[in-house]
């Protein structure tokens, strides 16, 4: 594959235009699934074709580049992703969270605040939140177009009569701006709240041939009851590495007798805390 | 008296088949009307062409709605009738698991056109839930059960429940005692003459069994190949039928 | 001390390097050329272009290549590939009553004009592995004869001129473009049999299979199934005529199928239509029963629930490129979604233990 052969970020003028129109329209009205022409992409449906789409669409050449999977940056698919562009769109890259323009992410939301000259891309693998309570497209796009979210509780009742709380850990489905329900792509609910930011959200499922966005400081709210009210809850420790205890945190499995450490899953948060002088307290395998 | 409904001049035709044609008839509040006939007769069609359920090729069903007065609800945009169908009208079907989430607990069932209007209160959805299975005689232990592991006469009243917990003011039933066993049936009749009585529900029953309407049914309707033989005062139509089709449908219930 | 991990650009890195390596095998064995693949693996190049979209038969055999095989994995290189290509313009609707037939048969009609032909088949060989082949292939020629030049009637028109087959409605609407425009519903039949048309050959032949077995019945006998050569031609604006830019090899099935009168029309018979490119008739005859049986609602037929008849069902599950990604994307790092489960598993437990105790002390 020669790489002069393709356009600028890989896609086409054309397509790039289709897809920057999706994306106003889906910033004009937050939280509505724009359709989209997906392309087949290089890399499988599934994979983030969505988010490296929208980042294809985004990005300029004066953008700086960052991709992270599971708050990573250095895991396999955020790899191949970050060369991608690398390869196809000559883009300057990045592992620190404050200095990229333009952040590519799979299941998280950096734990530094984002600003307003900040875009965030999230890879969506089911755009639709009301998929698994009614799996036909044509009733869903219904449902939303009439505000019909009734079944959406029916699921947190359920919940909670089964279990006595909400049991949904991660893609917890959000209202944006009182009208919308909408899937925040498979994020652990810590970070529901971190969605009212100053940054531009974008969201991209490939396959499913949906973009949808948030403008900046637009209304998230996470549903719920009022009696039991959302719980961003995180696992009750500190990070072993750099000591945060406001992070979200990886469990890791350090023996073969099931001895156990958490640490941050946002690597470069965590690198930073540490370069700035903070430690963690390791925990040696026997004493876990 | 402005009526709750009225039907004018409704048909649907099913090609070969008929399906019902020009019916027109008036409800008022707090009345229940019976529609009787053997299978066939174009009664079901009749019922969900008024509900909504089957769009008819002519005729009005105009609804006393609570905001705009009466309105064609043929003519509604489909959300204002979705909203209709979900807040002042239920309907109750003939089989249950029609009616129902089968997936989804007692409690759930009945709390979900109480969340679909916006009730945000686990506590006060599952107060109402505990209220409303009680006056269907469902143990309150059950509300955590999935309507599969109940009978076919509890699955009927829970469906009846869930219908009638946002109190709507006009309650379809197509041949809600159906499919169960006689002693349920009675039991279930008992409890709908109940509730009609102590709620004062508009409704419009259709069903083949003589015994539903003469206790439920303040006026009566027979059908017969689509079209309306007879219709009047419940006591008046089977004591006393007019027509031949009504007379032979009233004897053979004598005869039973 | 523990560190987060670390390697995953050297990891995939290495990873390719063994990946070319496999695909090559001993290299004592000498190296397969791409037109090898291309002349002698012709039908895995025609799936390879029919799913692929693309009618290239170097660059399928390149991909077949490239994948060692997996044609799936080849049908998506070519997908990727083609969508960045630009177009030029879109060519003429195939006339495919002029095509020179390799292969044409009818199972409605014993004889008809045209004639009958059988063409490079399978059908009638026996199933048995032929030993010779390991050893040398070499063949003799086969016997020839001058193909027959005059057009070839679909059989479907003799039907048509009794009025026996349902009529199809003419239109010159431009059709939707699935690879330019989102999957809407509800699909008009262009739409549906675009989608078909690459539709995973595995999955159109079980929901074809799917119906003949009673899930949506729809009587099918093949009306006409034939192979070969059209012309594709391209309008050109400044010669105000159509010129033929090439030749293209498509299958083309129309099944005949039984039908009942409905409330405006007398009993016909109806059809379901298929066109794959390159020889594909297994994908083609399977095409045309799951178009016929998707034409359900237009036809006053019954929705007896079958998925053979849902349009959403058939369409959003036929693709294998959409599927293979997203099913294999579960290898994929779930670490924090995993995590959330976790803690939430942990503290239902949590919750019911002590309420156990509780219970217990009471």
């Amino acid at each position: 594959m020669s790489e002069q052969a393709y356009n600028f970020a890989y896609l086409d003028e054309q397509t790039k235009r289709m897809i920057r129109r999706a994306i106003l329209k889906g910033l004009a009205i937050p939280g509505y699934q724009v359709p989209f022409a997906s392309r087949e992409m290089p890399m499988p449906y599934g994979w983030g074709t969505g988010g490296v789409q929208v980042s294809a669409a985004t990005l300029t050449p004066d953008d700086v580049f960052k991709v992270i999977d599971q708050g990573a940056d250095d895991t396999t698919n955020a790899v191949s992703i970050r060369k991608f562009f690398e390869k196809t769109a000559d883009v300057k890259t990045t592992t620190n969270t404050k200095a990229a323009s333009v952040i590519q992410t799979r299941h998280r939301i950096p734990e530094d605040e984002l600003g307003d000259d900040q875009i965030l891309v999230y890879q969506v693998p089911i755009p639709e939140p009301l998929r698994f309570l009614e799996p036909r497209e044509t009733e869903t796009r219904k449902m939303h177009a009439l505000e019909e979210y009734g079944l959406m509780h029916v699921k947190l009742y359920e919940d909670i009569s089964k279990n006595g709380r909400i049991a949904t850990s991660y893609a917890y489905p959000v209202k944006v701006e009182d009208r919308y329900v909408m899937d925040p792509s498979p994020i652990p609910k810590f970070d529901n709240p971190k969605m009212e930011m100053s940054a531009i959200q974008l969201f991209g499922a490939g396959r499913e041939q949906r973009i949808y966005a948030l403008p900046p400081y637009t209304k998230v709210v996470s549903l719920d009851f009022e009696d039991h009210p959302f719980d961003p809850s995180r696992a009750p420790h500190c990070c072993s590495i750099c000591g945060a205890s406001d992070s979200y945190l990886d469990e890791v499995i350090i023996n073969d007798d099931g001895g156990r450490m958490f640490v941050c899953s946002d690597t470069d948060y965590c690198e930073r805390r540490v370069a700035e002088g903070h430690t963690g307290v390791q925990v040696s395998g026997d004493a876990a | 008296m402005i009526p709750l409904l009225s039907v004018k001049s409704l048909s649907k035709d099913y090609g070969t088949n008929i399906g019902c044609s020009d019916v027109s008839f008036d409800l008022y509040p707090g009345e229940v009307m019976g529609i009787v006939g053997e299978s066939g007769s174009g009664k079901s069609t009749l019922l969900n062409c008024m509900a909504g359920h089957l769009a008819p090729d002519k005729g009005e069903v105009v609804f006393d709605t609570r905001v705009d007065g009466p309105k064609d609800t043929l003519h509604m945009s489909e959300p204002e009738r979705r909203m209709l169908s979900r807040t002042d009208w239920a309907f109750v079907h003939q089989h249950a698991r029609e009616g129902l989430r089968m997936n989804v607990s007692a409690g759930g069932n009945v709390g979900e056109r109480l969340m679909a209007v916006g009730s945000r209160n686990y506590a006060d959805i599952r107060g109402k839930a505990v209220d409303w299975l009680s006056r269907v005689e469902i143990s309150e232990n059950r509300i955590d059960d999935r309507p599969t592991t109940f009978s076919g006469g509890m699955q009927q009243r829970l469906q009846i429940a869930r219908n009638l917990v946002t109190s709507p003011r006009l309650v379809f039933m197509d041949e809600p005692t159906g499919g169960l066993d006689v002693s349920v049936q009675a039991r279930l009749l008992d409890l709908l003459r109940g509730l009609v009585r102590d709620m004062g529900l508009s409704a419009i029953i259709v069903t083949h069994d003589l015994a539903v309407v003469r206790l439920l049914a303040d006026r009566l309707m027979v059908m017969k190949d689509g079209q309306v033989v007879e219709n009047g005062l419940t006591d008046q139509v089977l004591d006393d039928p007019q027509h031949a089709y009504s007379q032979l449908l009233v004897s053979s219930v004598l005869q039973v | 001390m523990y560190v987060a991990v670390k390697g995953g650009e050297r990891a995939i890195d290495n990873a390719h390097a063994w990946l070319a390596e496999e695909r090559r095998g001993d290299k004592k064995v000498p190296e397969l050329s791409v037109d090898q693949i291309r002349e002698q693996l012709s039908l895995a190049i025609n799936r390879v272009m029919a799913e692929g979209s693309l009618y290239d038969p170097d660059l399928a055999a390149l991909a077949i290549k490239q994948s060692r095989g997996d044609l799936i994995e080849a049908i998506f290189l070519i997908r990727a590939y083609r969508t960045t290509l630009p177009r030029f313009g879109y060519s003429e609707p195939i006339e495919t009553s002029k095509m020179a037939c390799d292969r044409r048969i009818s199972a409605t009609f014993k004889d008809l004009p045209g004639g009958q032909v059988l063409g490079p088949t399978f059908d009638y060989t026996h199933r048995l592995l032929d030993f010779k082949l390991a050893a040398d292939g070499e063949i003799p020629d086969a016997p020839n004869k001058q193909a027959n030049q005059e057009n070839v009637p679909h059989v479907a028109e003799f039907l048509n001129n009794e009025g026996l087959i349902q009529q199809e409605t003419r239109s010159d609407a431009t059709p939707p473009d699935l690879t330019r425009e989102p999957l809407e519903l509800p699909a008009d039949r262009a739409l549906r049999l675009q989608a078909l048309t690459r539709a995973d050959e595995g999955f159109t032949l079980g929901m074809a299979y799917s119906s003949q077995r009673g899930y949506a019945r729809n009587h099918a006998f093949v009306g006409e199934l034939r192979i070969g050569a059209v012309a594709v031609e391209i309008d050109v604006p400044e010669l105000g005529f159509a010129i033929e830019i090439g030749e293209i090899t498509v299958t083309e099935c129309e099944t005949v199928n039984q039908f009942q009168g409905s409330k405006t029309e007398p009993a016909q018979f109806t059809r379901g239509y298929g066109l794959v490119f390159g020889q594909t008739e297994r994908k083609a005859i399977s095409m045309a029963l799951v178009d016929r049986a998707l034409r359900w609602e237009e036809l006053g037929e019954d929705d007896l629930g079958a998925p053979v008849q849902d349009a959403e069902f058939v369409l959003y599950h036929s693709d294998n490129i959409q599927a293979t990604g997203f099913l294999e994307h579960i290898k994929l790092p779930h670490y924090v979604d995993f995590q959330a489960e976790l803690e939430l598993v942990r503290n239902l437990r949590k919750t019911a233990f002590e309420s156990q105790k509780m219970e217990a002390a009471e």
